[in-house]
């Protein structure tokens, strides 16, 4: 850090006016500076927050130390330590985030997020964010003391923490059947029996690096489980699209241009003969886009489950990753025996062999697919393509070589 | 800096409470320490099986432990070493033993 920190013209700074913080209420979308300015009329830690946050704009440079070590007794997770580089001026005892473990599918009632709300009033900085991109409600700025108190509150009111460092992460899933028509699992009961199942991985690291599980009803994939988890879980079916010819000719009366749909299935698998539709499902890759446009005219299959993806992520050691097919279908249904069974080995084999901050995707791409399909006991198949048109090799061990 | 005082002497410890000169520990240290930041009234020999193993690994490799290999080599269940330290392995366990604070990482 090159930047020389002189508090008495850091403070001398504060005092030209305007700030440049103020620049952040004006235009279309609505800034957090007015939030952040109502609070700290109330409390000294927001206050001293804000001032931070305007000396950083100031200078260009973050004001926050690397690293911190906070936590609450039991948990090695869910608070995120951050100390101030200018005590002086900006939080003098730290300003702490929370993660707090958000309800499947976000589901809130009111007096319990007013309850939340008045809890870190009491304690933190009054600020959130709902949701972070893990899905967590984001608690921003706790000082070192209250800590813990505040993890207690917030447990009164029947909130706990969330994931943070080399845990599995508060898993995400979309709303299912609870608000949407398409959802093929019960994407909100997996989420929950998950988070039950797996508390202590959830609070104590064990692992290597973090661990993200999302589920997405269907392959709308509305909680972006395919580009951002490690295991992304996505509802399916394996039988064939339920076509309503009836509806889909009214579709066409009422305007729809039929012929471009059919021109846009990426795989070609449909055909419009100006008075039925046929679809050759062993071409369907399950893309949605059809159903997307006919919604009344077509439904999924009957015989619904999930395809599991491996090792979506961002660039860390290696550059994004997308999800890879590991399991192509797999029925999900309680007690959800067979995914856990998989989970399990999953998290054994990579805690065996993975590097420190190494995520599964990237184990995965430097042992190889097939390294990983042997220590859990998948079969290589066809569909586990590493791009789309890439085949992904899986390659004769020396051993079974003559 | 803040600092902890312990006997008449005083050691600098950072803004959690690690110990930022090393070579200051000593097994009463990590006593008091267990004491004021973990509760710890006495600790046993199933603390020390923990803060030995992590002072030695330390010595070897420069690095803490993995998790994997702290549970394994002690044969504590991960549950065990929370039980014996709240704050955990690193929070906790780490920080009586005198390791410096390990990157934390959200």
């Amino acid at each position: 850090m090159s930047l020389e920190l002189n508090i008495d013209e850091l403070k001398k700074e504060l005092e030209k006016k305007p700030w440049l913080i103020e620049e952040l209420k004006k235009g279309p979308w609505p800034g957090f500076i007015t939030e952040y300015e109502r609070m700290a009329a109330r409390k000294e830690i927001t206050k001293r927050m804000m001032c931070q946050l305007e000396l950083s704009y100031r200078n260009r440079t973050t004001l926050w130390k690397h690293g911190g070590a906070v936590t609450v007794k039991g948990y090695g997770g869910g608070v995120i330590g951050r100390y101030s580089m200018i005590p002086e001026i900006g939080p003098p005892s730290g300003s702490h985030t929370f993660r707090v473990n958000q309800p499947a599918g976000w589901f809130y009632k009111t007096d319990k997020l007013r309850a939340i709300c008045e809890v870190w009033e009491k304690y933190g900085s009054g600020l959130m964010n709902l949701h972070g991109s893990t899905g967590d409600i984001i608690l921003l700025g706790v000082d070192s003391p209250e800590v813990q108190e505040c993890f207690e509150n917030l447990l009164d009111v029947g909130y706990d923490l969330g994931g943070s460092g080399s845990v599995l992460r508060s898993l995400s899933c979309c709303k299912g059947p609870a608000l949407c028509e398409w959802a093929l699992i019960d994407t909100l009961d997996l989420y929950h029996d998950l988070t039950m199942t797996y508390q202590d991985y959830l609070h104590r690291p064990h692992w290597p690096y973090k661990f993200k599980i999302k589920i997405s009803g269907c392959p709308n994939d509305c909680v972006a489980a395919k580009g951002r988890a490690d295991l992304a879980v996505i509802g399916t079916w394996r039988d064939e699209i339920q076509i309503d010819q009836e509806e889909v000719r009214n579709y066409v009366k009422s305007g729809l241009d039929i012929e471009h749909i059919v021109k846009n299935c990426p795989t070609k698998a449909m055909s419009w003969d100006g008075n039925e539709l046929k679809i050759d499902n062993k071409e369907c890759v399950r893309c949605m886009y059809c159903i997307n446009k006919m919604p009344k005219a077509l439904k999924p299959g009957k015989d619904r489950g999930a395809t599991l993806l491996l090792g979506g992520k961002a660039t860390i050691l290696h550059t994004a990753f997308i999800g890879w097919v590991i399991v192509p279908f797999m029925k999900i249904e309680k007690p959800y025996k067979e995914l856990k069974e998989l989970l399990e080995k999953m998290w054994d084999w990579w805690d065996e062999h993975g590097r420190y901050r190494e995520r599964i995707g990237e184990l995965v791409y430097r042992l190889g697919m097939n390294e990983f399909l042997r220590a859990v006991g998948l079969p290589a198949v066809p569909q586990m393509v590493w791009h789309p048109r890439n085949n992904p090799y899986i390659f004769w061990r020396p051993e079974e070589l003559e | 800096m803040p600092e902890i005082e312990f006997k008449g002497q005083k050691y600098i410890v950072d803004e959690d409470g690690f110990l930022q000169e090393p070579e200051k520990w000593s097994p009463e240290l990590a006593e008091h320490m267990a004491k004021i930041y973990e509760g710890i009234d006495k600790l046993t020999d199933e603390h020390w099986k923990v803060i030995n193993f992590l002072r030695d690994y330390f010595k070897k490799y420069g690095i803490a432990p993995p998790i994997r290999i702290l549970c394994k080599t002690t044969g504590f269940s991960l549950q065990k070493i929370y039980e014996l330290f709240p704050s955990g392995p690193a929070n906790g366990a780490c920080k009586v033993a005198g390791l410096p604070k390990p990157t934390g990482c959200v």
